[in-house]
Parts: structure tokens; sequence; C-alpha cells
């Protein structure tokens, strides 16, 4: 530095003090300049880019639905018209038997999911923070979950019987392992300067896993709850599709397994569109709201 | 960890200093390869005193902090403050699943702080760092600066007699560094915390420090210590906080050049 003391604006020669406001003022300048907040998305707009694509896809799907019927590529018996699946869901609908369908699954679905997670999350959280176990039993826990729970239906029907016990047996099989798995991945990911953070404030133990662990860890347990709720369904379903009694009560998978018995192709069609539609309706409605006010109120999604 | 409270406890509470480092030195690896990181440091902080601890990288200047925190033990010596000293980081380490003003109500919590009087307390932190308006902000709202005078409102919510500061202003930039360094050293002035912070900036340091401590690197140890006694407020650009940055760059360059040598 060797031309220090060429002309420059003696700003040293000013001292010190500063008038206290002066700083107060500066610093609410500062604030002002760098906190600028992000504009609100109008309505019409969300419509257009959220709503419009997939009303779109469905629409076309239904148009070439329709010109594949009319061009008689397959007969009526195997691909039956988008008209006589609406005709099936307007005469259930005219029976009142098709909220009963919807319900006898979703409720088994819905209890079942809320069993798994009261079993999974404290499991997940024993794995991942105490070493032994984690050792013992995590392979198994990630291993199960590649493993499909259709499997677990001849085992549960032998051991417990065609009743509700067994439909529950084969959800918990297959959503514990992915509820756990996620609360694991979720306390993987927490940064660690959470944890060191969390030390220094006198969060240690319960305290830290209640105060620090289980919030900074959120984000990958909602995570392994959504998958958690496709496995029950999945499982549910390969449960009353394969395991079905008259005392089961006709739920969405015995109503496709009816549909195939009664060669009405057109209400196989209709149990397969009520179990996407429901499987779909849950994710909507519930867990993706979910998920991104968790992931936007911390700042880790803008919107778009 | 717990081990370290216990001795921080275990001390008279008519202590002398906000802490005292006595003879530690902290080694890491296996007995095949330890390295040395730390070698028999002495620092004493006087209540309410303001030390810098200066150094190049790898001097062992968070480790160092670390240890005094708590977070981690010493391989020898001992270390000893009055309670759990308060922490800042160069990432502010605000929690982002809570707002500006709940941070500061956790730590008030996990200090012992009953429900009632939280609130009124986080508001009046708050609005010590002058982010009176900011309770209710999501972390992620905040700018760098104002995040930053949150994890100090944090960690002035611990009550504690000492705050340790790992180069908390690294990150931010020149403008609002300075302005900080300003509500520093006012908030500093308006309490009666000892701080011992942490930086690799000469200059930062004169500003700030009523002492000012040079590390050596590899392994750490006292090289030198200044007392500063320019007139606060003091500004960076004060001939007498630019003199003294000259000679302690002078020192710590002298302290690196060492290392080219073998």
């Amino acid at each position: 530095m060797a031309g220090t003391d060429t002309t420059r604006p003696a700003a040293a020669g000013t001292g010190a003090a500063e008038a206290p406001g002066d700083l107060a003022g500066l610093e609410a300048g500062l604030d002002a300049l760098e906190s600028a907040g992000p504009a609100r998305v109008p309505l019409r707009r969300t419509l257009i880019d959220k709503v419009l694509p997939p009303v779109t896809a469905v629409v076309l799907v239904l148009v070439v639905w329709e010109l594949l019927v009319l061009a008689h590529v397959a007969p009526g018996y195997k691909l039956p018209s988008p008209g006589a699946v609406w005709g099936e869901v307007t005469d259930a609908w005219e029976q009142g038997t098709l909220l009963g369908y919807i319900w006898t699954s979703v409720e088994r679905g819905l209890l079942g999911f809320l069993l798994a997670l009261v079993i999974g999350t404290p499991l997940g959280l024993v794995v991942a923070r105490v070493r032994p176990v984690r050792a013992a039993i995590g392979p198994i826990l990630s291993g199960l979950q590649s493993l499909p729970s259709v499997a677990w239906v001849p085992p549960a029907v032998i051991w417990l019987g065609l009743n509700d016990r067994m439909m529950y047996a084969v959800i918990l099989l297959g959503a514990v392992p992915s509820i756990a798995n996620g609360l694991v991945s979720g306390v993987d990911q927490v940064p660690p300067l959470y944890l060191r953070a969390g030390r220094t404030l006198g969060a240690t133990g319960l305290r830290g896993t209640w105060h620090v662990v289980m919030p900074a860890a959120l984000p990958g347990y909602l995570a392994g709850l959504k998958q958690g709720w496709a496995f029950s369904w999945r499982s549910l379903m390969a449960a009353e599709i394969i395991a079905s009694s008259p005392d089961l009560g006709i739920g969405l998978g015995q109503l496709l397994e009816n549909g195939r018995t009664n060669s009405s192709m057109s209400m196989v069609f209709l149990a397969i569109f009520l179990i996407l539609i429901v499987g779909i309706a849950v994710d909507l409605l519930f867990f993706s709201p979910l998920e991104r006010w968790v992931l936007r109120s911390r700042g880790l999604v803008t919107k778009s | 960890m717990a081990s370290s409270l216990v001795k921080a406890a275990d001390e008279t509470p008519a202590v002398e200093h906000a802490a005292r480092i006595d003879h530690v030195s902290k080694a890491f690896g296996t007995a095949a390869g330890r390295q040395l990181v730390l070698d028999d440091i002495t620092l004493d902080v006087a209540p309410g005193e303001f030390v810098t601890l200066l150094g190049a990288s790898g001097c062992g200047k968070s480790t160092l902090l670390g240890l005094v925190a708590g977070l981690d033990e010493p391989s020898a010596g001992t270390i000893s403050t009055g309670g759990r000293p308060a922490l800042m980081f160069q990432e502010h380490a605000l929690f982002p699943w809570l707002t500006a003003g709940k941070n500061i109500e956790l730590a008030l919590r996990l200090r012992g702080v009953p429900r009632p009087e939280r609130r009124g307390e986080a508001e009046r932190l708050l609005e010590l760092v002058r982010l009176g308006g900011a309770y209710g902000k999501r972390v992620h709202e905040l700018s760098g600066g104002m995040r930053q005078r949150v994890a100090l409102a944090r960690a002035l919510a611990q009550d504690s007699r000492l705050l340790l500061m790992d180069e908390p202003f690294a990150a931010l930039d020149a403008i609002t560094r300075d302005v900080l360094h300003d509500e520093l050293t006012r908030i500093w002035r308006e309490t009666d915390v000892s701080i011992l912070f942490v930086t690799h900036n000469v200059r930062e340091a004169v500003r700030l420090a009523q002492r000012v401590v040079l590390l050596s690197s590899r392994p750490g140890r006292v090289a030198r210590e200044w007392q500063v006694d320019i007139p606060q407020p003091r500004r960076i650009e004060d001939p007498g906080v630019a003199a003294l940055s000259l000679e302690i760059t002078e020192q710590l360059r002298g302290e690196i050049r060492r290392h080219g040598r073998h």
C-alpha cells in the first residue's frame, strides 16, 4: 500500500462520536433496504399455472379414451366407454352405496395410517438417536421398505383370519417402515449447527430432542408420512382384493374384485378410479398443503 | 459437556473473572497421529471486559472458544466460567421453524424463565438490538445483519456473564459489519456482559476490544497481548485503530512467516 497518503476524505478525522439517533436511523435504513417482501401472486395466475394443466391432461385422456371406444379397438366387455363408467357412478350414487364403498376403505386406511404413525414415530426416533439400535434394526427397517406389503397378506390371513385385524396388520407392515425411515433420514439431515446452538442454549437430552431435533427433522418426517400414507393405501387395496369375505363389508378393493367376478369391466374401472381419486385427494388436501406450509415458513421454497 | 458444566458450578460465585483458561491444551486424533492444536493457553477475561482473540486460520481460536463454551473437553488444563456461557456463531444459527421472537423465548424457556414473563422479555431484548418490530418475523424474512442481531438478542437471553462470539460478523457486508460494531459496542456498554470475541480481522479486533490477544498457529499459543486504550465509541477508520492494527498485523505476519521456514 504505497499510496496511503494521496488525498482522500479525512474520514478518520471526523472523530468517534456519532449521535445514537444516527446509528438507529442508519440501521433502520439498512434493514429496510435488505428486506423487501415478495409480491403476492394473483389468484387468476395461480388458476392458470396450477389448475389448468392437470385439467387439460384429464380432458385429453378422456377424449382419447372415447375415441378408442368409438374406433372399436377392443370389444365393449374389455374396454367400457367413459359414459358406461359414469353410469356405474350414478347407479351406485342412486342406490346410496357409493359413499359406503369409499368410506369403508378410507376409514380402514386412515385408522391404519394413524396407528402406523403412533408406532413408526417413536421407532424412528429411537433408531435415529440410539446407535446400537440403529446398527441392529436400521438395515432391516430400510429393507422392509422395499418388500411389497402384498407379501404379508397370506401370512396375515393365516395368523389373524379374514377380518379387519388382518387388514390393519398388513397396513402397519407397509407403512411403519416408511414413517420410521422418513424420520431417521430427517434426523440425519439436521444441520449440526442447530444441534450445537441447541446445546449452548441448554437443550440437551430429551429437551434437545423436543425443541431442536424434532422440529428440525420435520421436513424429512413429513416426506416419510406422505410415503407412509401411500404405502398404507396400497397395502390396504392389496389386502382387500385378495382377502374378500362377506363379513368384511365392501370397500374399494372388494368392489374391484366383485367387478371382475361379475365380468363388469365398468365396475372394475369405477373401482380403479375411486382408488386413484382417494389417493390423490388425501395427498392434495392434506399432505401437500402441510408440506408446503412447513417448507415455506422456513423459507425453503419461495412461491413458484 | 456435562462435566464441564459441573466444573463451572464447582467454582465459587465470587470469582474475579468471567472466564479463566488455565494451561489449556487440546490435541486431536489418535495416539498414533496426534495433532496439538492448542498448547498451554492461559487467559483470563475480567468481569465486563471485552477481549478479542486474534489469529490466522488454523490457530485453533474457534477450538478454544468451543472449549470455553463447553462443547468439547480440553486435553489438559482447566477452564472455569461462572455458569454456561452464551455462544454466537458466524452463521446466525437461529431456528428457522420459529419466529425471531420465539427463538429468543426458547432461550428464555431453557433458562427457566416462567411463561408469562417470556414475551415481554423477548420484546425487550429485540428493542435492545433495535428490532422492535421483528417479533413475528420468520428468520428467512430478515436480512443478514438483522439475523445476527436476533442471534445476539438470543445469546443475551441466556443471561450469561460471558458472551462468546465466533467471527459473528465475518459473513456480513462491510457496511452492515461497521454498523454492527457500533451496535455491539453500545450493547456491551449498556449491559455488564464480558465478551470473548474471535476474529481473524485485525482492525475489527482493535475496533472492538479493550484487550487484543494474538494467537500463534499450529499449535495455538498466546503470542502477545495488547491493551487498547483508544476511547469508545471508536471507528474502524480512527488513526489510533489504524496504527495499532498495523503493529499487530506486522506481528501476525511474522507468526505466519515462521510456518514457511520449515
